[in-house]
């Protein structure tokens, strides 16, 4: 079932489908933000928002208004 | 023979990039700005094998090629122009053995502008707790390149490293990826129309805003309007490169790299699970404030006693030494008193910039931004508008430029516009000397309430900061793209040697910047106290004998007279009268006054002018201080300095905008003269009008 990353518990895995690339910043791309990749999230701060994300081995933190602009695929 | 080459060291942030540098330099370094910008230049020199010298600059820190701020424009441009004196002969792109895939990237995208490249993977210590082993054979031969393994932390593999820099000429420059992969229509065309070029780098100077140097400038403004391509498209290409870059990275680290993450050792997630925790979080981050507050008003109180007692006492050396004249009154109650001024900073810009660069070093700073984020955005800043913040308690010159990398121009603005209200060490040593003047000793729950005081002070620096940005973003109407990306990158134990060496450094350029226009000031101000107009001012002497001719006073008392008389018709004291009325609601006489309207151009004049204006005519050896609390307010009698007047000035200085540097840079961060200008009325007649009331109430 397709969610968008905003959408993600703590914890939990989801691989990343598709990316709106006009909504989502260079940086975040070359970070490691692209389809195929793993994500995991690591932590929420109060009121979910920004999201501390584990990017394929990249640790980084984003916002849930960019978050909705990135399509995943839980994993179990 | 000698021979000098140039070297860049280019990195992600958080690679240890610059105890790279440091490692190559030691204290051989230089750090100065890049022409007409104000991003800082960092420089040094290491000497080779061979005889051969390597001039080596540390780029800043930048995850890409693509540019998306000032500091990393500089990278780009010094790459694209060959013309630069300082184009590197090899470059030196440093990576964290921990986040190789990710810092590879931009190992690619210089490699692909055919630039002699060399890899250093950094932190090599971490690999036995991570697990990763590295088949560097099998890597040098897929990246096409020689790879020197170091760790900086344990001081190995530099040796090794200075040699493969030293042999740069070995280096292959093939490109790592053809951007006919990417879609080769549009990038046989572009190649076609421009055939002497290098396919990537008219794809740069295609996809960015950057200037280049003066002599290809007409080439590449053509080249930048080679747009057969709408902007949307033209990212979607960014995006496909993105993706052919990380097929051919992770191509090469399939077999050279092996991470058993059952070895994995996880410090990071066990701290983040405190450091980041939702309640926890927040309460280590008050408390670690709170210590570094205490601390820097406890530690640096001995150091800064002494700094003034010794200068009063080479004040007064000076004076008893040299024969008597203009030229040692000047040294004695001019330069020594304004120098003193300056010098007495030191400990404390000192401890504050060991914390900044400590929180910074450590990855805690990150955390920070993490957890402020949400609340910041609230009042229109960023989580990131909380390192300008914090560092603005140093100074808000480096903090209005640590606004950079805030991608959203509105929160920049805001945070540029809101940061002087933080306090900054300058207005340290007017807070303590007038702290210590008003408010008694004596503690409350182990605090004492002097140090009490002042934290109370720094929280209201930061209170009227966030207001006021709560206030500007509903004023302002910008609309500016908002995205925020910030890495949290792994805790590290802080290295002794960058530590020292930023604090070294920052220091000593705050110093000399500011200290230039202390002392400058201080001479201006020697020389219009000593000097005035008129028969009132020349014929001190005579008028003050006549007067009190008839009482029977001892010969220093009558100097003490002639000495105040003559200041009061000095050039300085003419002008301080003048602008009495518009002070005394505030509690303030002419002298105040003086000390206020040059401490325009710098805050921490006041001090210093204080004790420039005291010490004119005064024979004994006093500490500042001293003098200050030995005024006396010539209309209601009482001491000039009791605590309404104090409590004013406090207020005073903790809002008005009161230096010129500050105004300069924000001048040159906005590019307008609008803000700073709205800035200086803003701030300062707020600051009045809040002086005003608390005199007025508190008298």
């Amino acid at each position: 079932m397709q969610y968008t990353l905003a959408e993600l518990k703590r914890g939990e895995r989801a691989i990343i489908t598709d990316v709106s690339s006009i909504h989502i910043p260079l940086k975040l791309l070359e970070m490691g933000c692209l389809p195929g990749n793993l994500v995991e999230l690591v932590q929420l701060a109060p009121f979910k928002d920004p999201m501390y994300l584990n990017i394929n081995g990249t640790h980084l933190a984003i916002r849930k208004e960019t978050a909705v602009h990135i399509l995943i695929e839980k994993q179990g | 023979m000698s021979k000098q080459i140039n070297v860049a060291l280019i990195g992600n942030p958080n690679t240890g990039k610059t105890s790279v540098f440091n490692a190559l330099t030691g204290l051989n370094q230089q750090v100065g700005n890049y022409p007409g910008i104000t991003v800082e230049k960092k420089e040094g020199v290491c000497k080779l094998s061979r005889g051969i010298k390597a001039h080596i600059i540390d780029l800043p820190g930048t995850y890409s090629l693509n540019a998306s701020s000032l500091d990393e424009n500089v990278v780009i441009e010094l790459l694209l122009n060959k013309n630069d004196k300082d184009f590197p002969d090899i470059a030196v792109v440093v990576s964290d053995v921990e986040n190789l895939k990710r810092n590879l990237l931009l190992f690619t995208q210089i490699k692909d502008l055919e630039i002699p490249t060399l890899l250093v993977i950094n932190m090599a210590d971490r690999m036995r707790y991570k697990g990763i082993s590295l088949d560097i054979d099998y890597l040098e031969a897929e990246l096409q390149t020689k790879i020197a393994l170091i760790s900086t932390r344990k001081k190995e593999g530099i040796d090794n490293l200075k040699n493969l820099i030293a042999n740069y000429k070995e280096l292959s420059v093939t490109p790592c990826i053809n951007p006919s992969d990417i879609d080769k229509e549009y990038f046989d065309n572009l190649q076609k129309a421009f055939p002497n070029q290098l396919l990537y780098k008219l794809w740069l100077v295609i996809t960015q805003d950057v200037n280049f140097g003066k002599t290809d400038r007409k080439e590449i403004e053509a080249v930048a309007n080679f747009k057969t391509k709408s902007k949307a498209d033209l990212k979607r290409l960014q995006q496909k490169e993105t993706i052919k870059r990380y097929q051919f990275i992770n191509n090469a680290l399939k077999h050279g790299q092996t991470i058993d993450a059952s070895q994995a050792k996880d410090l990071r997630s066990k701290l983040d699970r405190i450091l980041t925790h939702r309640i926890w979080g927040y309460f280590i981050f008050f408390v670690i404030l709170l210590t570094i507050f205490q601390a820097i008003y406890d530690w640096s109180s001995v150091p800064m006693d002494f700094i003034d007692s010794a200068f009063a006492s080479l004040s007064e050396w000076t004076k008893i030494q040299l024969p008597q004249g203009a030229f040692t009154d000047l040294l004695a109650e001019g330069i020594i008193p304004g120098l003193g001024g300056i010098v007495i900073f030191i400990p404390q810009i000192a401890f504050l910039f060991l914390f900044i660069s400590v929180l910074e070093e450590s990855g805690y700073m990150s955390r920070v931004v993490f957890l402020m984020d949400r609340i910041m955005r609230r009042f229109g800043l960023s989580g990131k508008s909380v390192v300008p913040l914090i560092s603005g308690t140093a100074c808000a010159i480096p903090a209005i430029m640590a606004t950079r990398n805030i991608e959203s121009w509105k929160e920049r603005l805001i945070t540029i516009l809101v940061t002087p209200f933080t306090t900054c060490s300058a207005r340290l040593p007017v807070y303590l000397i007038i702290i210590s003047l008003i408010i008694p000793e004596g503690r409350f729950l182990g605090l004492g309430y002097q140090a009490l005081t002042l934290m109370l002070l720094y929280f209201i620096g930061f209170g009227i900061a966030v207001l006021s940005a709560y206030i500007l973003n509903k004023v302002l109407k910008i609309r500016s793209k908002t995205f925020f990306v910030v890495e949290m990158p792994n805790y590290k134990l802080p290295m002794f040697k960058n530590v020292a060496i930023t604090v070294l450094e920052k220091t000593k350029s705050f110093v000399f910047g500011a200290g230039k226009i202390i002392l400058a000031i201080s001479i201006i101000l020697w020389f219009l106290a000593s000097y005035g107009p008129g028969d009132n001012f020349n014929n001190a002497e005579s008028i003050i004998n006549t007067e009190y001719a008839s009482q029977q006073l001892s010969e220093d008392e009558i100097n003490q007279h002639i000495a105040s008389y003559k200041l009061e018709h000095s050039y300085i004291g003419i002008a301080g009268h003048a602008i009495e009325p518009a002070i005394r609601p505030l509690g303030y006489d002419w002298k105040i006054g003086i000390a206020i309207v040059s401490s325009f151009a710098a805050r921490e004049v006041f001090v210093g002018t204080l004790a420039t204006i005291y010490s004119v005519g005064s024979d004994d050896e006093a500490t500042i201080k001293n003098r200050m609390a030995a005024e006396v307010n010539p209309i209601l009698g009482g001491p000039l300095f009791n605590f309404a007047s104090g409590i004013s000035l406090l207020l005073f200085y903790a809002f008005a905008m009161q230096c010129m540097s500050t105004l300069a840079i924000v001048k040159r961060e906005t590019n307008s003269w609008k803000w700073p200008t709205l800035q200086l009325f803003i701030m300062s007649g707020f600051a009045y009008v809040v002086a005003l009331i608390a005199y007025q109430l508190l008298k």
